[in-house]
């Protein structure tokens, strides 16, 4: 179990603290709402009704709620999308597309914006939807009384009100192009006003609520009234709570699940050699760090942290740890799936002579460092931080590896620690990763760094609706970050899932595992 | 002997009040709080400590102590902390899944090891008797889990005879949850099945070394009618004692099977309420595990005291 536990417990946090402050450009939101919803890209397979398409998933736990304030893991996640939409949908290009929400549009500065309500979509029990229900759900996770997860994400909205039966104003305490974005949070999902029993969820969902046995099983059947034309093929979905990595394996082996999410990245070689199952690897935002907390010594010296960031060898650790399942991370945290990636920044390589250039350029011979580290930072942590040791040593750092209790790891070591390992799940945007973890006032600034001109054009871009100029200053924050920030990120891992050859139209998403948590309405079951 | 008796049931009940004592201390010493757990990294201050306070959290130990055990006194296991659901609701169904297991794990190991093990006194140094030792001993030296893995590549994946998921909820029939408990059953047997067998075996042994014994066989008397009928109603109590023992860990040592197997029974309940700081769900599995041992280690005393009669009497 250890495996579980603690990385569970921080996926649970890095997903409710996902997607915050969303961009998205006006001319981009004209294009994805014209279109409507993409159809499936030519594949050989024609979607075919029928089957009970079974999922073995891991994320999932006893204490489990279908309470859309309170969701916390992959499982109720990927449930949710089964009986409910959403508000706006991140599309396989990391684009912001329409669900609930048909259309929408910013007026200058981005500070108010009209978002259009779905039009002729009913839920489970034949209510029509309509601006009050989803108003009712948004509210859900907002005021004073709200327990919910993104509560605070939501705290810019200063203004929510009615525009006629189909329109909706959203006002914001100062602009955020990212706006669909950030309502595109799989927290919001949409029930009907004044809607509580969430033993029993109703929504307009693909699929409805049948049984359901928190942290074991459940089963949902299809709803024959779906409104997304081209989505939900199969008759039911039974999920198959599995957070065992070897059980989740073995199920897929021996064909008791169709599908299983999170492939342990030493046995996805093994998997990939059977001729009956696809391996679906996402690339997307998903990296893990070394953080150095800025506000101590020897951490507080930039040349200290460029000595370190020079010590890592990041393609050995890439191949060894993660199997190749992943890419060179470049100390900063945008992905190269991200629209603004900065492609003129160099690949920062493993180089001991500049490691003890930069020592002596801050006035030692050599440095001694304690690395907090555990496998709950990430699994094969333990196994990073050993190569890291030997590679910094030629560098003339000794790195000396405290391991810390898995269970406790996020709570008493990460921001804790001067020296630690963590990871980051994917943001869809890069203003939501800066501004939740380097942007100085950030709760989650885990290394403690803070840099005024940073903070300032982190604000700027926020407010602009110009791609090309929105572009120009977030390649700049990631040079700023690469150069001078406190996190060493050597890594971008992949989401791995596994499945049967017999589930169609399954595709690789960058949001997260089983394509972003609606895998269940896209994919059918071959004969 | 109705005074051992009685001594005997209040020395468990003492021992169960101690067990509850030390849950307690243990579940408070967990690193990290429920509030936090919950709350996770979009906890504020104000939050944690507003939760704290709905959740009692903010009572001094010894308090909250009393307050449990009063609930559990009035059969009241209180309420989940991160769902808020009764814990007897969830515990009831699941501890009747584990018993399951257990139960079938017992009706095939118990008759199988000590049938084993008189056989082997029986034919003590044939190669029956060290074939049967050699096996059960390697079953017992590797981890359950490993067991469980081993028996899922064989029968799961290669023969595909049996399910390698033991899935059961409350529309199985009984039939099918003998079918996909099959392998986690198995598990449980293989791992339980040397300890018994050679106690048995050890103590039907030592009896047939007593004087009585050999006047029996210069009677000429056969060698297995000594062993069953003069033998074995000797050599029953550390049998009975060791059988308890291994029935008590196929109900609480059944967690690393149900983890393989993911098998919805009260190991995996619990493993998920540490995970989640869900304390009280973690004191109310603790408890009924102690509970099951010192009932099991009780009846077992009980039990011998009864058909031995050296024992009813303090020496």
């Amino acid at each position: 179990m250890k495996d579980n536990n603690s990385p569970l417990t921080k996926l649970m946090q890095d997903a409710q603290l996902s997607r915050r402050g969303f961009i998205t450009s006006a001319s981009a939101v004209g294009i994805t709402s014209a279109m409507g919803f993409s159809p499936f890209s030519v594949s050989a397979a024609e979607p075919k009704k029928g089957g009970i398409l079974k999922l073995g998933m891991s994320g999932g736990n006893t204490s489990d709620t279908l309470d859309p304030t309170l969701f916390s893991d992959w499982v109720p996640l990927n449930q949710a999308y089964m009986l409910m939409n959403g508000l706006i949908e991140i599309d396989e290009n990391n684009k912001a597309t329409p669900e609930l929400f048909s259309a929408w549009e910013a007026k200058p500065g981005a500070a108010e914006w009209v978002f259009t309500v779905r039009d002729g979509v009913t839920f489970h029990n034949g209510k029509k939807l309509d601006a009050d229900d989803i108003l009712y759900s948004i509210n859900l996770h907002r005021g004073d009384k709200s327990k919910s997860a993104i509560k605070t994400q939501l705290a810019p909205i200063t203004g929510l009100t009615k525009q006629g039966d189909n329109q909706i104003l959203i006002t914001l305490d100062g602009g955020n192009a990212d706006l669909p974005y950030l309502l595109a949070d799989y927290h919001l999902v949409v029930v009907p006003a004044g809607f509580t029993d969430w033993s029993h969820p109703i929504g307009t969902g693909g699929f409805i609520f049948d049984q359901y046995e928190p942290g074991v099983r459940s089963l949902f059947k299809r709803n024959p009234n779906y409104w997304k034309p081209d989505r939900a093929f199969v008759d039911a979905v039974e999920v198959l709570v599995i957070n065992d990595p070897t059980a989740r394996t073995n199920a897929l082996i021996s064909g008791q699940v169709h599908a299983i999410n999170r492939v342990d990245f030493k046995t996805v070689d093994f998997l990939k050699r059977s001729p009956s199952l696809n391996i679906i690897r996402s690339s997307g935002g998903q990296h893990f760090t070394f953080l150095m907390d800025c506000s101590v010594a020897p951490y507080n010296s930039n040349d200290v942290r460029m000595a370190i960031k020079h010590g890592i060898d990041r393609q050995k650790i890439l191949d060894t740890v993660l199997r190749g399942y992943g890419s060179l991370g470049n100390d900063h945290p945008i992905p190269k799936t991200d629209r603004f990636f900065n492609h003129s920044l160099e690949q920062r390589v493993y180089d001991p002579d500049k490691s003890k250039f930069y020592l002596k350029k801050a006035g030692l011979t050599d440095l001694k460092v304690e690395l907090s580290s555990s496998d709950a930072a990430f699994a094969g942590a333990l196994d990073a931080a050993a190569l890291f040791q030997g590679q910094a040593q030629k560098g003339g750092i000794q790195v000396n590896i405290k391991r810390q209790p898995a269970d406790s790891y996020w709570d008493d070591v990460w921001m804790k620690a001067p020296f630690s390992m963590g990871y980051w799940g994917g943001r869809p945007t890069a203003d939501q990763m800066f501004s939740t973890a380097y942007q100085s006032t950030a709760k989650w600034n885990d290394t403690h760094w803070k840099d005024e001109k940073f903070d300032a054009l982190l604000l700027q871009a926020r407010s602009l609706l110009d791609e090309s100029k929105r572009a120009e200053i977030y390649g700049e924050l990631q040079s700023i970050v690469r150069d001078n920030g406190g996190a060493m990120i050597p890594l971008f891992g992949d989401y791995l899932d596994a499945a049967s050859k017999k589930v169609g139209g399954i595709k690789p998403h960058p949001m997260f595992n089983f394509m972003g948590g609606r895998l269940a309405e896209r994919v059918w079951l071959e004969a | 002997m109705k005074k051992r008796i009685i001594q005997r049931v209040l020395l468990g009940i003492i021992t169960l009040w101690l067990v509850s004592v030390l849950i307690f201390i243990g579940t408070e010493m967990l690193p990290g709080d429920v509030a936090t757990a919950i709350l996770g990294q979009s906890a504020t201050p104000e939050t944690v400590a507003a939760l704290r306070l709905q959740l009692g959290l903010d009572e001094p130990s010894v308090l909250r102590y009393l307050h449990w055990l009063a609930g559990i006194l009035h059969g009241d296991l209180g309420h989940s902390l991160a769902n808020g659901r009764a814990i007897s609701d969830e515990l009831l169904p699941r501890l009747a899944n584990t018993l399951f297991l257990a139960g079938y794990a017992a009706v095939i190991a118990i008759p199988l090891a000590v049938g084993l093990g008189i056989a082997s006194a029986i034919w003590r140094g044939s190669v029956f008797d060290r074939l049967a030792n050699t096996l059960t001993l390697i079953s017992i030296s590797v981890p359950e889990f490993f067991v469980g893995y081993i028996l899922v590549i064989a029968f799961a994946i290669r023969l595909t005879w049996f399910p390698s998921l033991a899935m059961v909820d409350s529309s199985s029939s009984f039939l099918d949850r003998l079918y996909v408990c099959t392998l986690p059953m198995l598990t449980l047997t293989l791992v339980v099945l040397a300890h018994m067998l050679r106690m048995t075996r050890a103590s039907v042994t030592a009896v047939m070394s007593s004087p009585y014994i050999e006047s029996a066989v210069l009677k000429g008397i056969p060698r297995w009618r000594i062993v069953v009928s003069h033998a074995l109603p000797n050599a029953l109590a550390p049998i009975i004692n060791v059988v308890a023992f291994n029935l008590a860990y196929l109900v609480v040592g059944v967690i690393l099977v149900e983890v393989v197997f993911v098998y919805p029974g009260i190991g995996q309940y619990m493993v998920d309420a540490v995970t989640k700081r869900d304390l009280p769900v973690v004191q109310a599995c603790g408890l009924l595990f102690g509970g099951t041992y010192i009932f099991l280690n009780t009846t077992a005393d009980l039990l011998a005291i009864w058909c031995n009669p050296r024992l009813r009497h303090a020496r």
